[in-house]
């Protein structure tokens, strides 16, 4: 066991590195006349793990959606500055017909990377993720946990600087979750890449990240933000601490004034 | 300090192999249908020798006077198995093309019609027409354009077997995951690359369903042809009115069950090729 480590990071000496994702007073109407965002600014910076929490229907996904160019914002601008992103769906969004190691390999074969090179890309993605061994399953010889696990390490073969995750936990229970999260931290602590994440969950935004971005409802707007002061690499004990359940009080608190 | 999680060995048994072989699923499955099998035999004992005992020959034959008379060759009798295979080996023949060309047409016209909401627009009609037309009024048109054979027979085969196919198929083509294509989309796939690596794999099983439904439809194709096309070497439909215009009864028994055997046949076959092509992956939703 590891003591715990809770030194705040100096977040604001850290300035060397442009934004790789940029909002700027995004807006987003729906043509039918929805509107689900409304003046979010937002900024996510390598090495920056960004959660977004919010009441259900508030424009999460949409957020994510404009930030990867599926959507266009109605309004404002939105800047990645990368091309090299990893779209984490909150479903495995596996293809049933494919083994695990052939849906490893799908980003990189759209690509048209050669096969060997695949390959072993795929491998090295799945030693990653812990699957090692299950690469000639098919996914409905997989667990709710496996599927997500092959989905994320489809998501790290083309090496994204920035990562989105729409909810990827959502559907596990607790204990998946925990571990599912302790892994990515492991990951992100050695590849130091952008992640903008969202939850419903408070103490899952507050283990991973090193910022909590808190929604109101409909039309979404950002009504807090939370710096993380736990450094990286994370003890799971840091959630029975006193500090971390006062920072997840705050953010729930934040949550039920922006939902109000 | 790498932990992983989950068993890290390769399972060695398939779960769902050891279940679909096991003698308690077999006789699930089995079991029933043969049952009312037995059923079916034995009341029909009982309606025969009830018709015969007043005097009704004709009407109703006991099975195994079927069996004897039609399917046995005896000495005073007149064998009537070598017409009887012939006529199913050319009737299977006539289902088989047309099922082809059905499945061609189908899942080309489907494919065609997945491409943009404007053609799937102009086009479905179209199989919904097909489907609707009464062949009986079709008979004449084709007869004076392709004659009253093989050609004919095997178009009647195509027009009531075309719409499964070209439905399924196009079902299974939209039935892909809006995330599963946002997937691909974020790849910057081209059109081509969604249809031949997502629509087209997606829509195998309901493409299966499909075909298993038209190839049944294609042998009442093939039997229903004969009544109307009929000139050229008999079809099985062409012996089946036949006995029945002499009244030979056990005669069109006899042809009756080998047009019902080739239809069941055929279904078992298509559902067998489907499972095959696609089982190893496919769930249905239970
Ligand atoms: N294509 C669309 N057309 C019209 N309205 C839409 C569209 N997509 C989303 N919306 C609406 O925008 C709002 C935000 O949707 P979004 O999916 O972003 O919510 P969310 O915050 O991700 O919710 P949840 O937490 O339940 O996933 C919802 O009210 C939804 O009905
Ligand atoms: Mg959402």
């Amino acid at each position: 066991m590891s003591t715990l480590t809770l030194t705040p990071t100096a977040v604001s000496t850290d300035v060397a590195s442009d934004p790789l994702l940029d909002f700027r007073n995004v807006a987003m109407q729906f043509p039918n006349g929805t509107v689900a965002l409304s003046g979010v600014d937002l900024t996510v910076k390598r090495g920056e793990f960004v959660t977004v929490v919010g009441p259900s229907g508030c424009g999460k996904s949409t957020l994510l959606r404009i930030a990867s160019g599926l959507e266009n914002a109605s309004e404002g601008t939105a800047t990645l500055a990368t091309k090299r992103i990893g779209y984490v769906f909150q479903d495995a969004t596996l293809l049933p017909w494919r083994t695990v190691q052939s849906n490893v390999e799908l980003l990189a074969e759209l690509n048209g990377q050669p096969k060997k090179a695949r390959a072993a890309k795929a491998r090295a993605a799945i030693d990653l993720v812990g699957l090692s061994g299950f690469e000639q399953n098919l996914p409905k010889e997989l667990s709710g946990g496996m599927k997500m696990r092959t989905s994320l390490a489809r998501s790290f073969t083309l090496d994204p600087e920035l990562f989105l995750f729409d909810e990827p936990f959502g559907a596990l229970d607790e204990i998946t979750r925990e571990r599912l999260g302790d892994e990515l931290l492991r990951i992100f602590v050695e590849q130091q890449f952008a992640a903008l994440f969202i939850t419903h969950s408070v103490a899952e935004a507050v283990y991973l990240s090193t910022r909590v971005v808190v929604m109101s409802g409909r039309p979404g707007r950002i009504v807090d933000t939370f710096e993380v002061p736990f450094e990286h690499p994370r003890d799971p004990d840091l959630r029975f601490t006193p500090e971390f359940a006062k920072l997840c009080g705050q953010v729930s608190h934040a949550l039920r004034e922006g939902h109000s | 300090m790498t932990r992983t999680l989950e068993a890290t060995t390769p399972k060695t048994v398939n779960p769902s192999r050891t279940v679909a072989t096991s003698t308690s699923a077999r006789l699930r499955n089995w079991g029933p249908p043969l049952v009312v099998f037995a059923a079916i035999i034995v009341v029909w004992y009982a309606a025969a020798l009830y018709l015969e005992s007043l005097g009704r020959t004709t009407v109703l034959p006991t099975p195994h006077r079927i069996v004897i008379d039609s399917f046995l060759p005896t000495d005073g009798g007149r064998p009537i198995t070598t017409d009887l295979l012939r006529a199913l080996w050319l009737s299977t023949e006539v289902a088989l093309i047309g099922l082809a060309i059905s499945i061609v047409i189908g899942i080309g016209w489907a494919v065609l019609m997945s491409q943009a909401r404007w053609i799937e627009r102009s086009l479905f009609p179209y199989a919904v027409f097909l489907q609707c037309v009464p062949i009986l009024a079709l008979v004449p048109l084709i007869g004076t354009t392709l004659g009253y054979s093989f050609e004919s027979r095997i178009l009647v085969c195509v027009l009531i077997s075309l719409f499964p196919m070209v439905s399924n198929t196009l079902f299974g083509l939209q039935a892909v995951e809006r995330s599963q294509r946002e997937l691909f989309k974020l790849q910057g796939a081209s059109r081509f690359t969604v249809l031949t690596k997502l629509q087209f794999p997606n829509a195998m099983p309901a493409i299966f369903a499909g075909m298993r439904i038209s190839a049944g439809l294609a042998v009442v194709g093939a039997i229903v042809g004969d009544f109307f096309f009929r000139r050229g070497q008999p079809g099985l439909g062409i012996l089946i009115n036949n006995y029945a215009s002499r009244v030979q009864t056990p005669e069109l028994f006899a042809a009756i069950i080998t047009a019902a055997i080739l239809g069941v046949a055929i279904f078992l076959i298509f559902g067998l090729i489907g499972r095959l092509a696609v089982g190893r992956w496919y769930e249905p939703a239970s």
